[in-house]
Parts: C-alpha cells; structure tokens; sequence
C-alpha cells in the first residue's frame, strides 16, 4: 500500500496533469470560434461556416471531457487535502465558488446553444451564445488562477488559532485576490492556450497540405485545410514571440517572489554571482541527469547569463542557492529540465513561427515540406509546453502547498488511510490514462472525418496538387 | 452600502447569513438533483428502450442541458466550500470511497452519450449504451447514499438507510425523467413513458416511508425534528404533489407534471435539510453556527451569489427557452 501522502500528491498531479490539456484546447479555441462564428453571420462564406462546424466539433469533445475530469478537482480538495481546506479554506473556496457561478456556469449553458442550436436560435444570440461560451472559458481561468496564484505568493491574510488550530484568515481581500502572482500566471497561460491550439491547427493544416501537395494523394476540403494552417501560423506569428518575451520577465518575477523555486529551475545550490545561463545542457551522466547541479553542468552557458535573467540586466547579480533555504528542498532534477525544455520549446515555436511565415510571404507555404514536417511534429508540442510550465511552477514550489506557511505534507487529510489513497490512485491511473486515450481517438475521428460538406461553393486550393504536377510531366 | 469595515465585522445588513447559506446550499444541491435528476433518469430509461431511434431521441433530449444541469454540483461544492470549509474538509475526506464513486460515475454518464453518438456501428453502441445506463443508475444511487449517510452522521461506507435513500433518489430521478421525456417527446415512446412513470413513483412513495420509519426508530435524536411544523408539511406536500404528478400524467398536463417532479425533489432535500438542522455535520460535531466561514468572506461571497444567481438562472431560462418543444430530428450530439 502506498503513503496516504505520497499517494495524494501524485493523484492530484495526475488529475491536473490530464485535465489541463482540455481547457488549453477550450481556451485556446475560444477567440478562433468567436471569430468564425462573426465571419460565418456577416459573410455567409462557406469557408466561414466549414471552421466554425469543424472546430466547434473539437471544443464540444474538449469541453465534456474537461467538465468530467474537471469536477473531480473541485472535490479533491475536500477529499484529499482537508487540512489544507481547513486551513485556508476561508480564502481559497470563494475563487472556487465564483468560478462555479460566474464561468463554468455561463461556459455550460450556452454551450448548448452554441453546439446544437443553429438552427433553433437567431443570428443574435447565437454569437451572443459563442462570446459566451468563449468568455466563461476565460474567466473560468481567472478564478481558477487568482485560487493557484494566490498559494504561490500569498497576501491579504492573518494566522488566527480557531479550535486549537491554526488558519489563514481573510483581512485584505483585494490583496490577497490581485496577489502579485496573479496577472503574470493569467497572460502566460491565456496567451498559452492559444499558442497551443496554433500549433495545433497549424500542424494538422500542414499534415493534409503535405498529403495533397507534396506527397500527392488528393485531400477532400484541401481549401479549408489550407485555411486553417493560416490560421494556425498567423496566430503563432503573434503569441510565440509574446511567450518568450513575457516569460523572461516572469522568471524575474519568480526570482523576487520564489527565490527557492527560481533556484531549483537554474540548479544553483551555493549562492553565487556572475551565474551563467545554460540554454543548451546536456547530461553527461545518470548523475547529472538525476541529480543536476549548476556548477558541474555540461552545456552552452552564458557567461552570467542566469544573473542577468534574474536581475534584469546585471550579470554580476547575486543568486541565492537552494543551500540557503532550510528544510526540505523541490525536486530540482524535475523542475531543472523541466524549465529547460519549455524554455527551448518556446524558441522553437518562434523559429517555426518566423520560418512559416517568411514562407507565407514568399508564396511557397504549400511547397515547403520541410517545414510542413516541422510544423507536424510540433502539433501537440503546444500542450507539452504548457505541461511542462505547470511542472516548473508545481513541483518548483515545494515543499510549500501555500508558500512559506503550510507544507504539502502538512495539509493531506489525516484521516485518509493508506488503503482508500491506493484504491483512489490505482483508479485514477486507469480511468484518466483512459480518458486521454478515448479523447484522442475521437478527435483523431473528427480529423479524419474532415470538415463538413456545406452549400456553397468550396474554397479551392491555391496550389497545383504534386499529382498533377507528375501528371504533366 | 455597508463600508469597508463593517464589512469585516458584521453581517451585510444584519441577515443571519449562516442559517441563509445554509438553506442556500440545501436550495443548489435539490436544483441540481431535479436538472441533473432527469438526466439521470433518462439514462436509466435508455435501458428499457431497444429502439435505435427511440434510444437517439432519447439522447437528443438530454443533449444540450446535461453539462448545464451538472455544473450545479460544481456550484454546490464551491459554496460549501467557501461558506463551510470545515464541512468541505471533513465531510469529504470522511465520504472518501463514496464520494469517488460519485465522480466516476458522473465520468461515465457524461462520456458515454458522446461516446455512443462517434461510431454506428453495433457492438460499440451496445457497450457504451450499457455504460451510459450504469452511470446514470450509480450516479444518483451513490448520492443517496451519501446524503444518507450525511444525515445520519455515519462513518461507514455501506450502510441500510444509505441503501435505502440511494434507492429512493435512483426512483426519483426516473419520475423526473419521465416527466422531462413526456415533454420532449411525442407519440408513441411518449405514451409508452407513463406507465415507468406511474411505477417509478410509487417505489419512490415506498422507500421514502421505509427511510422516515428508520428514522423514526432508530434515531431517537431526530424524532422530535421528524414532527417539526416544515418537515412534517415538507412530507405532507410529497403525498400531495405524488397525487398531481398523477393526476398531471394521466390527464397529459405535462408541465404540470414536470413542475410536480420539481416539488418532490425539492420537498426531499427540504426533508432532509429539516431532519439535519442546526447540525450540518453530526459525525464532525458542527453545527451551522460553529462551521460558517469568517464574517468578511461570507459577506463577499454573499453579495456574489446576490448578484450571480438571479443571472444563473437568465442562462438557463434562455437555454431551455431556446430548445423548447419535442427534439427534432438531426439534432443530436
């Protein structure tokens, strides 16, 4: 049987872990479907219409498959982390309920007008329906956000003993709500979101653009498939730079407000200055691999590279190493690559960015199969990289659940016995690996089955198809 | 308004917030188990149906307000949340086992009709019509039981007046199905419901007797609250609205009917609400007085509900508004 605390910890990692992939797929589909949605209404362009039907069919799937996964973290709280409830339940259930009442609320009603009320309802409010869906996505963020942030840089709140123990109690709540945290997590993970599902987008356009083009087997809708990478791409064009750009100042921000966490990302055990910045790292060894220390590190640095990061601008800073903090440290193997692989994903989807668009301008987007290639296997790499920065901000906080004032350790239900916290684990390894499994199949379904035939003239391929390029010749 | 400080200190306007939330929080869950109920109870229809487009009608019904209906167990674990966290904690980490087996059966029911709708072909819709009907069977069974189980203060999993409310709500939420299909349908499948109705209800009138009599024996503490002014009017007005939803059925007022299944529903959260209070949480030792949040958060989030619930229910009143009336062919999933 496995420690109840032990055993808690990865059951709730597991379930974000899983869930979080199917609000970036809302989130990030969001400003696409709403902006559909407006061109299908005022144009009457069939294209409009095959991308709005299309890409509701994804959100749709997204959105049940996140409702399911996501209602469990609701209780989890409860379940699995009572005492922290107990604790700082004064604080952190308020987020929660709002969010219930002001997102997911608005998100799930008219979600069913958005999804099976075409024809039921006027052109009024089915874009009403659309920004809707779309806002109650985002706003479900926010809360949800304002309830993580606050537990990463904590404000507004007194210790008070209630009943022999000890809570967290609301006196600011402004401050506490608007913690510094909080707007740096809301526009890296908004802006996240939709980067991904460029990717995303960008990354099935080029798959059928290739199949058509390059490798010659004609694809139906090859039109709206090319449409789509556009799409794709423009949108990448504007959110993979604002990544890059924001999350270098955000790691100052870490720096300030989580010196332990920011430690733990760049491996510095002794306090040092002039830090350099390793880019490019690779582990030489098991032991570098396991257990990675700044120092010894092989790699690309950049001479003081790391103290200009945390500084804005000084290689001379000073860091603080992790041997100044007492007490337990974060896992620093997992937060260091971590930090690494989202930082190189994020240059990655720049160059991608650039490239495709330098070929969009030249005229030679549906010619490039190898940055079709490129783009392909970066479809999914969008969510990977959100994966990986949610990694970076969970494990790099610990051993704190609320920094600085209650250990994860601490705030697991006393009561939870090793048996019930098995049982629970065994469960949510099966059903949530299956749930990602079923969901994948049926996007892949709806991939495969394409957009839907409407009226209208279809939007024809700009390029000569490679089949008849060979049947010329 | 109140300023800032009193904000801290006293209740807005000097309402008895604790007793309000409390009825509030009772008042979300019976909203949730009368929307999501008829879900539930069109699940357990879906297995005596055989027809294939019976069973898409069926689905077609429930298709765009089943996500809708269930946010508010969403909404009820956030208000309990942040109105009592001590109930929040100890509740559900005591209800550990039962209160996972509510989410996954919830997981099942709402997967499974999105599942059915991908493929046509036989074998995958028997196996995900069965799954469809086992989550919509335990989805309901289990919350009775934990609602039993809340009552009474138990600690164990399984329990004889857990079974017995579990049973109940599973009856309940096939005459709220029924009624809800009786709506939504037309012909011959709508005429055929009737008869489930009429037998869903009178197990129900059943077992909410046999739970009042364990109440009545073997929990002398909740005796006296059993002959209580609103708990004894709250089972009066079950036998009564049992004999509209009657009446309604047989005479084919269906709104009137459905809006009898509302009241049952109601009236049994209000029963057990009634038989609970001033305790909310008998096994922890709370009490509403003793469990309720600090008074600046309380009255922040009861000025959020203020403003949030009446535009709740605008949402809803344009969703159903906006798919009133039988399901039309090819608006399914």
């Amino acid at each position: 049987m496995i420690d109840p605390v032990f055993a808690s910890r990865v059951q709730f990692a597991l379930t974000t872990i899983v869930h979080i992939v199917f609000p970036v797929m809302s989130m990030g589909l969001a400003p696409f479907l709403v902006y559909f949605t407006w061109k299908d209404i005022r144009t009457g362009k069939p294209i409009y219409e095959q991308l709005r039907r299309f890409w509701t069919q994804i959100f749709a799937v997204s959105f049940v498959v996140g409702t399911v996964t996501g209602i469990v973290l609701e209780f989890e709280f409860g379940t699995n982390f009572a005492a922290f409830s107990m604790t700082a339940g004064e604080l952190f259930g308020g987020p929660l309920a709002l969010e219930g009442m002001m997102a997911f609320m608005l998100e799930a009603t008219f979600l069913g007008i958005f999804v099976f009320g075409r024809e039921r309802v006027g052109n009024v409010l089915y874009m009403c329906s659309a920004i809707a869906v779309g806002l109650g996505t985002w706003l479900s963020a926010l809360w949800i956000l304002i309830a993580n942030s606050w537990m990463q840089t904590p404000r507004g709140y007194e210790l008070a003993t209630e009943n022999g123990r000890t809570i967290v109690q609301l006196v600011d709540p402004v401050a506490a709500y608007a913690n510094p945290r909080f707007p740096w997590m809301f526009v890296h993970m908004q802006n996240a979101a939709v980067e991904s599902v460029a990717l995303f987008m960008a990354g099935l356009g080029a798959y059928f653009v290739f199949r058509h083009y390059v490798w010659g087997y004609p694809v139906e809708h090859i039109g709206f498939w090319e449409t789509t990478l556009k799409f794709g791409l423009l949108a990448l064009l504007i959110t993979a730079p604002l990544q890059v750009l924001h999350g270098d100042l955000y790691a100052r921000h870490v720096v300030e407000t989580q010196p332990q966490k920011f430690a733990a990302m760049e491996a510095v055990w002794e306090t040092d200055s002039y830090v350099p910045e390793y880019i490019v790292a690779f582990p030489t060894s098991i032991q570098e691999l396991l257990d990675p220390r700044a120092k010894d590190i092989f790699g690309i640095g950049i001479p003081g590279g790391a103290s200009w990061l945390a500084s804005g601008g000084d290689p001379q800073a000073t860091i603080q190493g992790l041997e100044e903090f007492g007490g337990p440290q974060p896992p620093v193997a997992i937060v260091f690559w971590a930090f690494r692989l989202m930082v190189a994903l994020g240059f990655w989807f720049i160059l991608l960015a650039v490239w495709g668009g330098y070929r969009w301008w030249r005229g030679e987007l549906l010619a490039d199969d190898l940055l079709h290639k490129a783009l392909m296997i970066s479809t999914p790499l969008g969510i990977f990289a959100v994966e990986l920065g949610w990694v970076v901000t969970e494990v790099g906080r610990q051993p704190w659940l609320i920094q600085d004032v209650l250990r994860t350790s601490e705030g697991v239900s006393t009561g939870l016995t090793a048996v019930e916290a098995t049982t629970t684990l065994a469960g949510f390894v099966v059903v949530y690996l299956g749930l990602l499994a079923l969901y994948t199949y049926v996007v892949v379904r709806l991939i495969r089955a394409g957009p839907p035939k409407v009226e209208g003239p279809e939007l024809d391929g700009a390029g000569t198809p490679a089949s008849e390029v060979q049947a010329d010749d | 308004m109140t300023d800032p400080v009193s904000l801290a200190t006293d209740p807005l306007f000097g309402l008895p917030l604790a007793d309000l939330w409390f009825g509030l929080l009772f008042c979300i869950f019976a909203t949730f188990l009368f929307l999501d109920g008829f879900d539930f109870g069109v699940g357990a229809l879906f297995a005596t149906r055989e027809d294939a487009d019976e069973r898409e009608q069926l689905l077609s019904a429930i298709g765009p307000f089943w996500d809708g209906n269930e946010v508010w167990l969403v909404v009820f674990g956030g208000a309990m949340f942040a109105a009592f966290p001590a109930v929040y904690a100890n509740l559900f980490s005591r209800h550990y086992l039962l209160l996972f087996a509510i989410l996954g059966a919830l997981i099942l029911r709402g997967l499974a009709p999105e599942m059915y709708e991908q493929r046509h072909d036989e074998a995958w819709q028997r196996w995900w019509g069965r799954a469809f009907v086992i989550g919509s069977l335990t989805a309901p069974f289990f919350l009775g039981m934990f609602t039993a189980n809340w009552l009474l203060g138990a600690t164990t999993i399984v329990t004889l007046p857990g079974v017995v409310v579990g049973s109940a709500v599973v009856a309940l939420t096939v005459v709220d199905g029924v009624a809800f299909l009786r709506l939504k349908t037309r012909g011959d499948l709508r005429e055929s419901l009737q008869t489930d109705g009429y037998r869903a209800l009178v197990a129900y009138l059943v077992l909410v007797v046999v739970t009042l009599g364990y109440v009545y024996g073997a929990v002398p503490a909740m005796r006296s609250a059993l002959f209580s002014a609103p708990v004894a009017a709250l089972v009066l007005a079950t036998l009564v609205l049992a004999g509209v939803y009657a009446a309604a059925t047989q005479a084919d007022r269906y709104y009137v009917a459905f809006g009898a299944t509302a009241g049952l529903v109601f009236a049994l959260v209000g029963i057990v609400a009634g038989l609970m209070y001033p305790a909310i949480d008998r096994a922890g030792g709370l009490t509403v007085e003793t469990a309720i949040v600090s008074t600046l958060p309380l009255n922040l989030m009861s000025i959020g509900a203020a403003i949030l619930l009446p535009l709740i229910f605008v949402y809803f009143v344009v969703l159903y508004s906006a798919f009133s009336g039988p399901v039309r062919a090819g608006e399914s999933y």
